[in-house]
């Protein structure tokens, strides 16, 4: 299995509380990991560790083959992360923030129309601002940002909120999608019944701590195994 | 690194484009400040004309504190900050692109301001090169300091009314050195203007340097 994730004993404070306690954590590639637990249990926190954004105090941690005490910027440019912020500009439209965001990734800006039209928002937002933008909108464009950077590891935080029924249905399909063409895909969420399905394997994380770690239904690379 | 830079810069202009804060509310604060010291001293006219090239930049002061903020909100308010980072640009880049577009904003609200006083106080200009070499270098000096305290400020709750408070009292030499420079070259008061441009300079390259180095420790989540 080739490691995308690796976590021994990773220990990250949010000021001087301990936001995860002791992470140990494999992930292999074209996995879809879910990760679930209550409010405050350190889900977010877990994905910020692999993006590289927040510091390790202790432990081992890589991904990508980047340690992400000593290499965490070059962490941080293999992944794609969609946060509880959508991270858009106000006063751009929603091209010209995905223009932005492809040039400042050194990624060819020509692959921004397919994004737009792989998450919807082609034809009717592309030259929307997005303080126009209703929330779902906002969620879809800011996963079209991750999409544009065709990332190997995609962490996604609750990447079904604010959506509508189409659009959970759609996010689900990129996520899929990503997972057969060889991203692994970590996401947060409270939305168990839609994202057990999705998932190859379910994390629960308690108090900083991974306490459950049990395969889905799925195998990896985005395939049902039934 | 330049490529970024300019990244960063045209996305900065291109927002303040658009939203129009910089025309449509920092030149007119700049103006109606302008205005207000004119009232306030126009019974006295010597000591108007011998305080203009005070008025002038202590405007810009209060006009770089709007700025900066603006500058620095645009990046915080949607988490634009840390996408910076996973970008990949590194954070040199990203303060050397905002210090250019703050300098670039700051230009032309000196431009208006400069004709203000020109206009309203009747100020006669001596040397314009000194006058632009001032603007230019000064200018430098107060958009590194900002954008470097704007990033510091940026994860402090009650940053709007902190920013002042601390970018204020770094820009003094500015005041002065930029305030002498402009008294010279309205010829209010017998200086060398030049060698005080020597100082603005010194604090330009202190902070862009400072800046520079120090910007992606200040960009980094705790």
């Amino acid at each position: 299995m080739v490691s995308i994730v690796s976590l021994q004993g990773v220990v990250a404070l949010l000021g001087r509380f301990p936001a995860l306690a002791g992470a140990d954590l494999e992930v292999g590639e074209s996995e879809i990991v879910l990760v679930q637990g209550p409010n405050g249990a350190g889900k977010s926190t877990l994905l910020r560790v692999c993006a590289g954004l927040l510091r390790i105090e202790s432990g081992r941690a890589e991904v990508l083959g980047h340690d992400l005490v000593t290499d965490r910027a070059a962490v941080r440019r293999s992944v794609g992360l969609l946060g509880h912020d959508t991270a858009l500009y106000d006063d751009l439209t929603v091209e010209e923030n995905l223009r932005f965001w492809a040039r400042a990734s050194r990624i060819d800006d020509e692959a921004v129309p397919a994004a737009l039209d792989r998450l919807g928002v082609a034809d009717r937002l592309r030259d929307v601002a997005v303080r126009n933008l209703s929330a779902g909108q906002r969620r879809r464009t800011a996963l079209a940002a991750v999409v544009v950077r065709r990332p190997r590891l995609w962490l996604l935080d609750e990447p079904h909120s604010g959506l509508d029924q189409g659009g959970r249905d759609l996010i689900d399909q990129v996520i899929l999608d990503a997972a057969s063409a060889g991203a692994t895909v970590m996401l947060a969420s409270h939305e168990l019944e839609r994202t057990l399905d999705l998932a190859t394997r379910h994390l629960t994380v308690a108090g900083g701590t991974i306490t459950s770690d049990e395969r889905g239904s799925r195998e990896p690379g985005g395939h049902d195994a039934a | 690194m330049l490529r970024d830079a300019w990244l960063v810069a045209t996305k900065d202009l291109q927002i303040e484009w658009r939203s129009r804060v910089t025309f449509s509310q920092v030149v007119p604060f700049a103006g109606l400040v302008l205005v207000l010291f004119g009232f306030a001293l126009d019974a006295n006219r010597p000591v108007l004309l011998q305080a203009t090239s005070g008025l002038f930049w202590v405007t810009i002061m209060f006009v770089s504190t709007l700025a900066v903020q603006r500058s620095t909100s645009i990046e915080t308010t949607d988490g634009a900050r840390r996408a910076l980072l996973l970008a990949g640009i590194e954070p040199p880049a990203v303060f050397v692109g905002k210090s250019i577009a703050v300098a670039v904003q700051l230009l032309a609200v000196e431009v208006v301001l400069l004709a203000g006083v020109v206009v309203l106080y009747s100020a006669d200009v001596e040397a314009w090169g000194l006058v632009f070499a001032t603007c230019l270098v000064a200018t430098v000096g107060i958009a590194a300091a900002g954008t470097l305290l704007g990033a510091l400020v940026a994860g402090v709750r009650a940053r709007e009314t902190v920013l002042p408070i601390l970018l204020l009292p770094v820009l003094a030499p500015v005041l002065i050195g930029a305030t002498r420079a402009f008294d010279d070259a309205l010829g209010s008061v017998a200086v060398d203007g030049w060698s005080w441009l020597g100082l603005l300079a010194g604090f330009g390259v202190i902070n862009v340097v400072l800046g520079a180095l120090s910007y992606g420790v200040l960009l980094e989540e705790t």
